[in-house]
């Protein structure tokens, strides 16, 4: 119980450290102005949807291949976290799109394929509340992850290959970016990182409560 | 061996069982034909009109059919549990599903032949000189489509809501697909009409990885 409080405040502590960064120490970009601050938190969010999405898929494996529940409760934790994260993508993307582009939204490939991406996890999240037997749940979840998991690329390159206009990856380019703001960066993708592994882990608990209570019902049931 | 004669037995069956009926081609024909009718009201479709709008509209009727015509698929071998008895009678599980797509591919290869001209009339589109071109892109576009579509009917199968759940699992799937094959046919449709092998490389790439995963993964699926 200490160190799952201890790590709440260093995540929080973290996430306070990424907005002063944000806030305070980056300079004011040159074109764009203030709005471009929201970067800090828009671009570091979508990489870690990306790997709850990663992780998501690694739980849908195990459990295909080793059959315990936990692999299944891993995946499900980690796509709605991962879900969670793609919708701040999604609601901070136009707020910094309407300065900088003139527009909300332009259909432009990486707008696309996120929400090609939170559609899809979508499903697979409603596609877990329509199915009652909890093995049958998670064995035909963990299918529909791993089929969805392998669409993510195709829809990246489908979109990528039909229009693109999104400002290109400067971040791991040399010079593209003010160091400040490389740093600032990546202390937010980090801190960001750090909470979706709590959240996840929070997430985690929850289904394995719901998970044995479910086992204990049953077993109340037969007895 | 065993795998391929499975297959042939299996497709045998789901062919024989369907045209003693009928049933899925006749509904999923007049399905398709409504939509592409109902689609020329929301524009006007001259020529030029329909080479934007068309391969688009074209698809996504293929998509909304598909999801539907999909559905009964696994639904129906749940009736009298004649699943089980398909899994016991075959070596490979895999058998069951390829049986189940080839025929499904053929079903709407099928359906889509019988509605193009249909579409090449009401849209002022000229079809017959990229026929061969076309038909390719239909080819490939619908194999996606049944792999996809065939596997998600036996999870949809084993829920609740399922007639809603399985367009609801396909559509946001199929996103690829749709951009692919609407790119490769408008190409196709255009006045300088030209294959895109790119495209035509990416409906491949589709098919491979999702028939691989069903290959390696399918079987799961078919548990009791």
């Amino acid at each position: 119980m200490a160190i799952r409080s201890l790590s709440a405040v260093v995540v929080i502590l973290l996430l306070a450290a990424s907005a002063y960064g944000a806030f305070f120490l980056v300079p004011t970009e040159a074109t764009m102005g203030i709005v471009q601050r929201i970067f800090y938190l828009h671009a570091p969010c979508g990489m870690t949807a990306l790997s709850a999405f990663l992780v998501c898929f690694i739980g849908n494996l195990g459990y295909l291949f080793k059959r315990q529940p936990k692999w299944d409760w891993l995946a499900v934790s980690s796509a709605e976290v991962g879900l969670a994260f793609c919708t701040v993508v999604l609601l901070t993307g136009p707020i910094w799109a309407k300065p900088a582009w003139g527009v909300y939204w332009a259909w432009d490939a990486r707008l696309t394929s996120t929400l090609v991406l939170w559609l899809l996890y979508l499903s697979y999240l409603i596609l877990r509340t329509l199915v009652e037997d909890l093995d049958r749940r998670a064995l035909i979840s963990s299918f529909y992850g791993v089929f969805i998991f392998l669409d993510v690329p195709l829809v990246y390159g489908s979109i990528w290959w039909w229009r693109t206009q999104h400002p290109q990856p400067v971040v791991f380019t040399s010079g593209g970016l003010d160091p400040t703001m490389r740093k600032v960066f990546y202390l937010s993708w980090f801190s960001l990182t750090a909470l979706m592994a709590l959240l996840i882990r929070q997430r985690y608990e929850l289904e394995q409560a719901r998970g044995e209570a479910e086992v204990l019902a049953r077993e109340l049931e037969a007895a | 061996m065993s795998l391929l004669s499975n297959t042939a037995v299996l497709l045998g069956k789901e062919l024989r069982t369907e045209f003693r009926s009928r049933e899925l081609l006749t509904t999923t024909i007049v399905f398709i034909l409504m939509i592409v009718v109902l689609f020329s009201f929301t524009f006007d479709p001259t020529a030029d009109e329909s080479r934007r709008f068309g391969p688009g509209l074209l698809w996504m009727a293929f998509l909304f059919a598909a999801s539907l015509m999909l559905q009964p698929c696994f639904l129906r071998e749940q009736t009298n549990d004649t699943l089980s008895a398909l899994r016991l009678s075959v070596s490979d599980p895999f058998a069951i599903f390829l049986a189940k797509l080839c025929a499904n591919t053929l079903f709407l290869a099928l359906t889509e032949l019988l509605l193009l001209p249909v579409f090449g009339v009401l849209y002022n589109v000229p079809l017959l000189p990229v026929l061969p071109q076309l038909a390719l892109v239909l080819l490939l576009g619908s194999l996606g489509l049944s792999v996809t579509g065939t596997t998600l009917s036996a999870i949809s199968a084993q829920a609740r809501m399922r007639e809603l759940l399985l367009p609801l699992l396909l559509l946001p799937l199929l996103a690829p697909l749709l951009i692919a094959s609407t790119e490769a046919t408008a190409a196709l449709l255009d006045r300088n009409p030209t294959l895109r092998w790119d495209w035509l490389a990416f409906l491949i790439a589709f098919d491979v990885v999702f028939l691989t995963a069903v290959w390696l993964f399918g079987e799961y699926l078919l548990e009791e």
